[in-house]
């Protein structure tokens, strides 16, 4: 070209070089890698800060040694060794108080949020939560009848359990009784469960004392982890993990059911069995997720929406998302509610405060495929 | 024979009987068009033959064995089932949405691979909707989907494939793509039962014809022998011509309407002195 200097020529070709490289890496800096990196390593990160975190304080550098200390000294000491340079006292906050609660919300999360995406499946509805089979009334009425009847810790998470549990099945019994669309008439035999729980819940409130009972059970049903310890986690885990591992199974099949029973059933699938597979591990893990943190919604509402809009609704993709995505969301929340006051807040008043906005944020984006 | 159907009959648990006594038999190759006026039953014919319910009299025989005594999934493997269109509530895109038809084939805690994946790609360039492949099923055409289903179908690898409807709702053109399609499934060995609302449909691609009326079947058989303007009269109500028309080689099906033609017997001889001309002339 007329009129360049070398240097100028030169300088283009470098540009050029550039861009080049730049449109090659492109896909890598915005596409799945990033997102999966993000999606999969967001919740080691949120675990491990979970931890620095709480109204003691402990000093970083001491949270690491502590952590690392069993496993280190495991090794030869000639190898290397951790010498306590930490108080019992801050050993006692990360191992019996901040451990066990952080590995609860992230069960509890998890939880939900599959325990959600299964359902709205199975119910065709992005509307559905893990609670509209009733299975959130029957355990909060549980747990404030077994609180009115002053019972411990231990029998009030096994009343919670054992109501809910018990609400899901009249559900499912009122809706066989009636054998129409069988859908709808289980989302309507669970609000009148639900409604039917929620009165005997306000009866138990109505005549507890109102000085210590009245507040016990008004707070156990607002939720929290504040007093978790790893006795509870050991009695949820089981169940909760259990039916999480065969939801994430069969989780390809439940796209067959989110088209639609009949065209299902055409693909071979025993539709009636995988609805009450899906039921059992919802609400066990429901159930679960209540007995130890009370009454929390909004997660299994809100997440799988998240996890719809980045990896879309294929339930193969969906469900290991929602998992992760479920306990990071949990473990902020918990880590709002120990931190941001000097008293706990309430975890199921904070799951709505910031899971409301945020989910009338990610309708306004329209990127969910409906609306 | 893929399929023997012997006095069929079907009524609704503690409702009206919807029909009885239907009997027919689906070879290879073949093309079975059923028409009839709107809720006669072809849809419930249709449910019950993919088993979704149960015949309350009468059997089916699939391949030989009796239908009741086989489980859902052996019928989906040989049985490929396309309803009519209704919303899908979750995007899935048009791939997962024909990946869905693999499941008779897969075990229960699996999910596609790479061979499901390589023959759902076969099933949508067949039916022709490659191009959207990766769209939604809720942002495409009533056409695409009505393709999307019988891709879907396609990936079960069935003998027969049972469509219900699948011309309604459809414009002109994708009418006619749609039963190219079937034309060619035909040609390649799968046996095909639809229903449809179009007697001129059933010259078009199918061997035999029936018209479901009264709670049966109130003629089955050859295209040419069963679509008669009697026929079509007694079931729909409506004075038809069935002609042979020359420039397609075939039977054609046109509705009577008075004086339709505005020629006036200036463009066509024979409309000159034709009586639904005079009639209409006085009006």
């Amino acid at each position: 070209m007329p009129g360049r200097t070398p240097v100028e020529e030169s300088m283009t070709a470098i540009t050029k070089q550039i861009s080049e490289i730049y449109l090659l890496i492109r896909p890598l800096l915005t596409g799945k890698i990033v997102s999966t990196l993000l999606i999969y390593g967001i919740l080691p990160i949120l675990f491990f800060l979970s931890l620095f975190v709480g109204r003691y304080e402990v000093p970083p550098s001491h949270v690491v040694q502590i952590l690392a200390a069993p496993l280190i000294n495991l090794l030869p000491d000639q190898v290397m060794h951790i010498e306590p340079g930490w108080t019992a006292a801050e050993q006692n906050v990360i191992y019996l108080i901040r451990l066990p609660r952080v590995i609860a919300a992230v069960l509890v999360g998890a939880g939900l949020a599959i325990a959600g995406a299964a359902y709205q499946g199975l119910f065709k509805n992005p509307l559905v939560s893990p609670d509209i089979l009733g299975v959130s009334s029957g355990a909060g009425f549980g747990a404030a009848l077994a609180i009115l009847l002053s019972q411990g810790s231990f029998i009030i998470q096994v009343s919670a359990f054992c109501f809910g549990i018990l609400a899901v099945t009249i559900t499912y019994l009122l809706s066989r009784f009636y054998r129409t669309t069988p859908s709808l008439i289980l989302v309507l035999s669970g609000i009148i469960v639900g409604a039917f729980f929620t009165a005997l819940i306000s009866l138990t409130k109505y005549v507890a004392d109102p000085y210590e009972k009245l507040p016990a059970i008004t707070f156990w049903l607002m939720g929290s982890l504040a007093s978790v310890r790893y006795t509870d986690i050991l009695l949820i885990a089981p169940p909760l993990l259990g039916a999480a591992v065969v939801l994430i199974l069969i989780r390809w099949r439940i796209n067959l059911l989110a088209v639609g029973d009949d065209e299902a059933r055409a693909l071979g699938i025993d539709t009636k069995r995988m609805s009450q597979v899906i039921i059992l591990c919802s609400t066990l893990i429901t159930a679960g997720a209540v007995c130890i943190a009370g009454i929390i919604g909004w997660v299994g509402l809100v997440v799988p929406h998240l996890g719809r809009m980045l990896v879309g609704p294929d339930y193969k993709k969906l469900m290991p998302v929602a998992f992760l995505l479920g306990a990071s969301y949990m473990l902020i929340i918990d880590d709002i509610a120990r931190n941001l006051t000097s008293a706990e807040i309430p975890l199921g008043i904070l799951t709505a405060i910031i899971g409301a906005p945020f989910f009338a944020y990610l309708l306004s984006k329209r990127s969910v495929g409906w609306t | 024979m893929i399929l023997e159907v012997a006095n069929a009959g079907y009524t609704y648990p503690r409702g009206p009987e919807i029909f009885s006594n239907i009997s027919f038999s689906l070879a290879e190759h073949e093309v079975l068009c059923i028409l009839g006026p709107n809720g006669i039953g072809k849809s419930t014919l249709i449910r019950c033959l993919a088993n979704l319910y149960r015949l309350r009299s009468g059997s089916i025989r699939l391949l030989g064995t009796e239908m009741a005594v086989l489980p859902q999934v052996e019928i989906a493997k040989k049985i490929g089932y396309v309803p009519q269109a209704h919303e899908i509530i979750f995007p899935f895109s048009v791939m997962e949405f024909v990946l869905m038809g693999r499941a008779p084939h897969l075990p229960a805690f699996s999910s596609p691979g790479r061979e499901d994946y390589k023959k759902a790609d076969q099933m949508i360039d067949l039916v022709g909707i490659g191009k959207i492949a990766d769209k939604p099923v809720n942002e495409i055409s009533g056409g695409e989907y009505q393709l999307a289903m019988i891709a879907r179908a396609l990936t079960q690898e069935p003998a027969i494939l049972l469509l219900d409807e699948p011309t309604s709702h459809l414009d002109f053109g994708n009418q006619i793509r749609v039963l190219e399609i079937i034309d060619q499934l035909a040609d390649s060995g799968i046996s095909v039962v639809m229903s449809s609302h179009f007697p001129d449909h059933a010259f078009l691609t199918s061997n035999n014809v029936a018209i479901m009326q009264y709670g049966s079947f109130m003629a089955y058989g050859l295209a040419e022998e069963v679509v008669t303007a009697e026929n079509l009269k007694r079931t729909y109500g409506v004075d038809v011509s069935i002609t042979y028309s020359h420039d397609v080689a075939r039977h054609v099906c046109v509705p009577h309407k008075a004086g339709s033609c505005r020629c006036g017997g200036m463009e066509h001889l024979q409309c000159i002195g034709h009586p639904s001309v005079i009639a209409s002339s006085g009006r």
